[in-house]
């Protein structure tokens, strides 16, 4: 029971803190945070690995490799598609103050 | 089961999860929080991999290798339109992942999870797979290859409640006893969940898109969380939380955009299909222009040649042209259409050459525009927008009344003032940008029909506004050739 409380309170925070970054996003950024949030929901592949840390039989392994496979699949084409994304929005200006880190390493 | 140490390490991981989101607050810094993102996930890899080293590495390298080349091979042959049907593609896959490692966790330890964690996994399965179906669905939608309008089944909210409410008893029953044999009832549920997916996703089309590939977001990311309780995994769950933190925030926001509740969007669709029905219908018969009157969706993406509507054209353009001249402040307004005519290229090339004779030129986006959320602005970029001169709505409408020129580009619900000055329809009370308070308004649409809500559009009568109706991609081009 504790560790089922200690799991909840992990989510609880994990959302609190992610509603919180999340709001201050920009609408221009709408599409790659979700192609981002999207890549990171393929996290499963850590359960999908887990599978495999025990001994199992065929049935499980056929099924364990294909969630393993499609949970691969998500993450690194989420983040591939939204690496892309993000080098598409090429500025012309360097801006005022702040973030020029992404702007200097073009 | 773990140390101290273990906890830190892991919430180290979350925390760079977290700095890469954090980054996502300014567009400059946003490609280094997607790879921060990506370092924190590898990272999670690498640490489970440490701590729970695989039985059958071949087999596991062998599954990413496939899963992951497969990935990058699309990611990189997409274009800015595709995006969404890509991202609602992989939101599914992530589905089967988690329907999947629910489903053999729970055959091989149901005895031993407690109640709690049973429920989960199931209840993780059951979004998983739903996710699945529902993401298939709509990602199939969006790619144009199964029909974009909604489909309404007889009984829809019946059939789909019911749906609900079998996998919800069928939850709790194989949770609480042991009655059931583990893998039948794991099949029939998952089962029953790809169909709920199904019938969820199909009878939402068109604008409400961006509705459900956010939501189908949270609930791929609540799917991740409930498969981390099953296997007691915090940096599954910490990470399933922050996506569903993030699909439930753009839900929100693309509710308020269209002025919609959630259940208005997921319940009530099929009274809102009746009345683009009903609206295009009698629009049709007047019409007597040439061009394609099929849904814009449908709209060959080809110029094929400049549009006809008989009238004078000639001096529509030399209009359009001399006000464009003129202008000192044009915002341009894009909506889906113009993606739909590739007409995205030409109308920056526009916005380019209008700063160049000196005006100040800004695009304004409302928040619905396109198929997902901040769509507009990817298409946008992708035909080398300066990102500086992309608004959002609440930036722009302020200043549309002392705007010399705005341009109308495949926009229409979102610029219908109808939707402040007449009550009772379905935009009634929705946020739109008042390019109507401009001093001229060039419209360049496919046509002057009602847009997505099936509501007419009174801009398209105001003396102010002036139709280009056609292809966008020859309207601005022909507007383009004038301007020199």
């Amino acid at each position: 029971m504790v560790d089922l409380l200690l799991l909840l309170v992990v989510f609880g925070f994990s959302f609190g803190v992610g509603h919180i970054l999340i709001s201050r996003v920009p609408q221009i950024l709408h599409t790659p945070l979700m192609s981002m949030t999207n890549a990171i929901s393929g996290v499963t592949l850590l359960g999908a690995l887990l599978l495999f840390a025990v001994p199992t039989g065929p049935w499980e392994k056929t099924l364990g490799a294909i969630a393993v496979g499609a949970a691969a699949f998500n993450v690194i084409g989420g983040f591939a598609i939204t690496d892309r994304m993000l080098r598409l929005f090429k500025f012309k200006t360097r801006h005022k103050g702040g973030d020029e880190a992404g702007e200097a390493a073009r | 089961m773990d140390s101290g140490l273990q906890f830190l390490i892991d919430l180290a991981v979350i925390l760079i999860l977290f700095a890469g989101i954090w980054q996502f607050h300014t567009t400059r810094g946003a490609k280094w929080g997607n790879l921060t993102g990506a370092f924190a996930l590898a990272s999670a890899v690498a640490l489970v991999l440490y701590r729970h080293p695989v039985l059958e590495p071949g087999l596991v390298v062998a599954a990413i290798v496939v899963g992951g080349i497969i990935g990058v091979a699309i990611a990189l042959r997409a274009n800015m339109i595709q995006i969404p049907a890509i991202v609602a593609f992989q939101h599914g896959f992530g589905g089967v992942a988690v329907s999947f490692v629910s489903y053999v966790e729970l055959a091989r330890v149901t005895e031993t999870l407690p109640l709690a964690g049973r429920i989960s996994g199931l209840l993780g399965l059951v979004l998983g797979a739903a996710t699945f179906s529902g993401s298939l669905i709509a990602s199939a939608k969006l790619a144009n290859r199964i029909k974009q309008t909604p489909v309404v089944l007889p009984n829809h909210n019946l059939v789909l409640g019911s749906l609900a409410l079998v996998a919800l008893v069928l939850v709790v029953i194989s949770g609480i006893s042991g009655i059931l044999p583990v893998h039948a009832a794991l099949i029939v549920l998952s089962a029953v969940s790809v169909v709920l997916g199904v019938v969820f996703a199909i009878r939402i089309g068109g604008a409400d898109m961006p509705v459900l590939i956010s939501f189908l977001n949270a609930t791929a990311g609540f799917a991740a969380a409930l498969c981390g309780i099953v296997i007691q995994n915090r940096l599954l769950i910490a990470c399933g939380a922050t996506v569903a933190a993030s699909g439930s925030i753009l839900t929100h926001i693309m509710c308020k955009g269209m002025n919609r509740s959630l259940r208005n969007v997921f319940i009530s669709a099929s009274t809102k299909a009746e009345a683009v029905k009903g609206a295009a219908a009698p629009a049709s018969a007047p019409a007597v222009a040439s061009k394609s009157t099929e849904t814009p969706a449908s709209a060959p993406a080809t110029a094929a040649v400049a549009p006809a509507p008989a009238k004078p054209v000639g001096d529509l353009y030399a209009e359009a042209a001399e006000a464009a001249k003129a202008a000192k402040t044009v915002v341009i307004i894009p909506g889906y259409g113009m993606a739909l005519a590739h007409a995205q290229f030409e109308v920056v090339d526009l916005a380019n050459r209008l700063q160049k004779r000196g005006a100040d030129v800004k695009f304004a986006v409302h928040p619905v525009a396109g198929r997902m959320p901040g769509h507009m602005h990817v298409i946008l970029a992708e035909a080398e927008v300066d990102p500086d001169v992309l608004f959002e709505m609440n930036q722009v409408n302020d200043q549309l009344k002392n705007t010399d020129v705005v341009f109308v580009v495949g926009a229409s619900d979102v610029v219908n003032p109808s939707a402040i000055s007449v009550k009772g329809t379905p935009i009634s009370g929705m946020p739109i940008l008042l390019a109507h308070e401009a001093k001229r308004v060039i419209v360049c649409n496919l046509d002057d029909k009602p847009g997505y809500s099936g509501v007419e559009n009174s801009l398209y009568k105001d003396p102010k506004a002036l139709l280009l109706l056609g292809d966008a991609k020859a309207t601005i081009a022909e507007l383009i050739q004038r301007l020199a």
